[in-house]
């Protein structure tokens, strides 16, 4: 390889040296306009905002359902909705998304609905929503092990003559796994059509970035795989969509993986049970508060005229009724069988998972048989 | 009928199996052109091309995980782990994903997949190389967990793993690889997927033994029968499921059990076997449930492992303790009845 070639080969590979950026913090379009990457399309940009607001809405009802206990756990992303409403909307029906515990905006956005969503979260054994209908895996806790399932479905996907794409979320913490590096190399030996997206929120749950790596950026660990890369403004909407956009279509067109790398922030702490006070300043979160991505693009698209007044006290109105519903579908109690747990270990039980499934119906049957006493164990 | 070893009749199901299936896929760590380095996958790439056979980058996980991805999306992987120590860096793919995406999506995603480990010792293997792993997979619910002990049953249990809809944990006897047995594969199996082999009956105890234990305890059979003492020798043939039917019946015909494995004993398959034989079998029980198994060292460098391997003597020992010579003292059973 010639020394010319050879230099754009790495430079092919490299992401930009700051981040992509369409729209400033306060909602004016950049100076200079990211020559690489054409801007969507500004009804794409206004149903992007109507998601962000129905996602952040969501979000912070969920925090609150764990507050009245509707609720286990939920690993908040609020402050996170450009890039989980841009993941979703560069993605066709028929793509995979392969999604983390935190991504539960995006399920929401790519039309699942929301108390199939949590239905782990509220302390049912299964992910509820069907991912083989829906072309999402089940949120993955485990981290970066997602990463390579993506990828292997990607390979699938081009083994099986479709120009399907599939893309892995993970956070800044998670590139710090083998798996994440695996995947990358993998996916880049294959030419899997993959899109890695890392959401890097700056913490992983109290570790800052600094302790995570010391690479200029995390878009650069794409390079030493053979993996073209990017990293762009994750607040921004309009930059995520346009990137995220590109590198869709890159994988799409059989050209291989692609790596994007956001610069977000997590407003909330890691889960309701976190306490963030213990390890960040107040003056960090609020400076992060100047950059919110919603009012970032509502701002940008009431600068171009195309966001009305109307318009947005009617998403807002949607975003309070689908919350309402959310309230109600919760506050019904769900019914978990626990004899189910034995039904889906295997396609057929066991004879030892049977013998077990009875044993528990038996102790069920006495439980029910002997009400006082159950009320007092519970 | 034809003579066979292990490693061809391993590499006859793959092949078969790649033939029958157009979604079987077979890929690892120079599992192509070399054909494996214990040469399972002889030919493989060459007959059925590189789209159905080929090599990945060295990483464990990445396969796995490569290999879950695939499932997803509807192919039959069949993987190779190297060695038994090598599949550690992809045990948490194993016993986070393969094991339990069928129950964390409520049956809607299943993983049809195989993992080939070829294990346990016997070789002279440098460290490493030689670990009897198979308690973390029996452990793991969601696994189905298999090892062969003769060429036709590699053949059979294999085929029946790739034809599984669950994912199983494949282990393969490296001494064994090169044993062989007249046999015609072609013909069906004896025993279905899940249920165990009497290798030899016999009246007096019942030896269970599974993948590489299972030879030695038919030659500790055979030198019992010169002394006069008829073993019955049990092959599980897969661990998960567990066949209790078969083995709980022969203990009740013979009142004795003796567990072998190779292993190191501490908390291991065989540790399991005799609690549950004991549960099953009290009543019919003569001595204590044995086991004979490797000791509780990390495997041995090639010069001391022949210390370390539950061989002929070490059963034939065992057989000594299975009080043979002493009648059951069954009163406890007929109280009810004097009363």
């Amino acid at each position: 390889m010639s020394v010319k070639s050879l230099r754009q080969t790495v430079q092919g590979l490299l992401p930009s040296l700051v981040p992509v950026r369409f729209v400033a913090e306060d909602g004016t379009p950049v100076a200079r306009r990211p020559a690489d990457y054409a801007e969507p399309q500004v009804e794409a940009l206004v149903e992007a905002w109507r998601q962000m607001v129905l996602g952040r809405r969501f979000d912070t009802q969920a925090t609150a359902l764990t507050k009245q206990g509707r609720l286990a756990v939920y690993p908040s992303s609020r402050g996170q909705e450009a890039c989980q409403i841009g993941a979703v909307l560069a993605l066709r029906p028929d793509d995979w998304l392969f999604p983390t515990y935190r991504d539960s905006v995006a399920l929401v956005t790519r039309g699942i609905e929301p108390v199939e969503v949590l239905t782990l979260l509220r302390g049912d054994w299964h992910c509820g929503y069907d991912p083989a209908a829906t072309r999402v895996a089940p949120q993955c806790t485990p981290l970066a092990t997602q990463v390579l399932h993506a990828t292997g479905m990607a390979e699938s996907l081009r083994r099986t003559g479709g120009d399907g794409v599939a893309m892995a979320l993970v956070g800044d913490g998670a590139t710090s796994e083998g798996d994440f590096h695996e995947a990358l190399n993998f996916a880049a030996v294959f030419r899997a059509p993959v899109v890695f997206f890392v959401q890097n929120n700056k913490y992983a749950i109290s570790v800052p970035l600094a302790r995570q790596t010391a690479a200029p950026a995390l878009a650069y660990k794409g390079i030493g795989h053979g993996v073209r890369s990017e990293q762009v403004d994750g607040n921004d909407l309009v930059a995520v969509l346009a990137v995220l956009t590109s590198a869709v279509e890159h994988a799409r067109a059989g050209h291989g993986p692609v790596l994007v790398e956001a610069h977000t922030y997590r407003m909330d702490a890691h889960t309701n049970a976190d306490d963030a006070t213990r390890y960040r300043e107040d003056g960090e979160v609020e400076q992060w508060r100047a950059a919110d991505p919603v009012d970032r693009l509502e701002t940008y698209l009431r600068g171009r005229g195309v966001l009305t007044d109307e318009f947005v006290a009617a998403v807002r109105e949607e975003a309070e009724a689908r919350a309402a519903e959310l309230r109600a579908g919760m506050n019904t109690e769900s019914v978990a069988d626990p004899l189910e747990l034995f039904d889906h270990v295997y396609a057929e039980p066991t004879p030892q998972l049977r013998e077990q499934r009875a044993l528990l119906a038996a102790e069920l049957a006495e439980d029910a048989a002997s009400p006082v006493l159950h009320t007092q164990e519970s | 009928m034809a003579k066979v070893t292990m490693a061809q009749a391993l590499n006859t199901a793959l092949r078969d199996a790649l033939r029958e299936d157009e979604r079987v896929l077979v890929f690892g760590e120079d599992v192509g052109r070399l054909g494996g380095v214990f040469r399972i996958t002889d030919g493989l790439t060459r007959d059925f091309g590189e789209q159905r056979c080929f090599d990945t980058p060295l990483a464990e996980a990445g396969i796995v995980g490569l290999a879950v991805g695939m499932a997803m999306g509807g192919f039959r992987p069949v993987v190779e782990m190297q060695f038994d120590a090598f599949a550690y860096p992809a045990f948490e793919q194993i016993a986070s994903h393969v094991a339990k995406l069928r129950n964390r999506t409520r049956g809607r995603l299943t993983l049809p997949m195989v993992i080939r480990i070829p294990y346990a010792g016997g070789i002279g293997g440098v460290e490493h190389h030689c670990d009897s792993s198979e308690a973390y997979y029996a452990h793991t619910p969601g696994l189905k967990v298999v090892t062969p002990a003769t060429p036709e049953d590699a053949y059979w249990l294999l085929r029946d793993a790739v034809a599984d809809p669950d994912p199983v944990v494949f282990l393969e006897p490296k001494k064994l690889y090169w044993s062989k047995e007249d046999t015609d594969l072609g013909l069906r199996a004896a025993q279905p997927f899940g249920r165990a082999a009497i290798r030899r009956e016999g009246r007096d105890a019942t030896v269970v033994a599974y993948g590489p234990s299972v030879p030695v305890a038919l030659a500790a059979a055979e030198a019992a029968a010169v002394e006069g003492i008829e073993l019955e020798v049990v092959d599980l043939r897969t661990l998960v499921p567990f066949d209790d039917e078969t083995v709980t019946a022969s203990v009740r015909r013979t009142g004795r059990c003796l567990v072998v494995q190779e292993a190191q004993g501490f908390a291991g398959v065989g540790a399991e076997i005799a609690a549950r034989v004991q549960e099953r079998c009290f009543h019919s029980l003569a001595a204590p449930v044995l086991r004979v198994a490797g000791f509780d060292i990390p495997y041995p460098p090639p010069k001391l492992e022949h210390a370390h391997l539950p061989g002929v003597e070490r059963i034939l020992d065992a057989v000594d303790r299975l009080q043979l010579d002493d009648e059951p003292d069954t009163r406890h059973l007929l109280k009810g009845a004097v009363a």
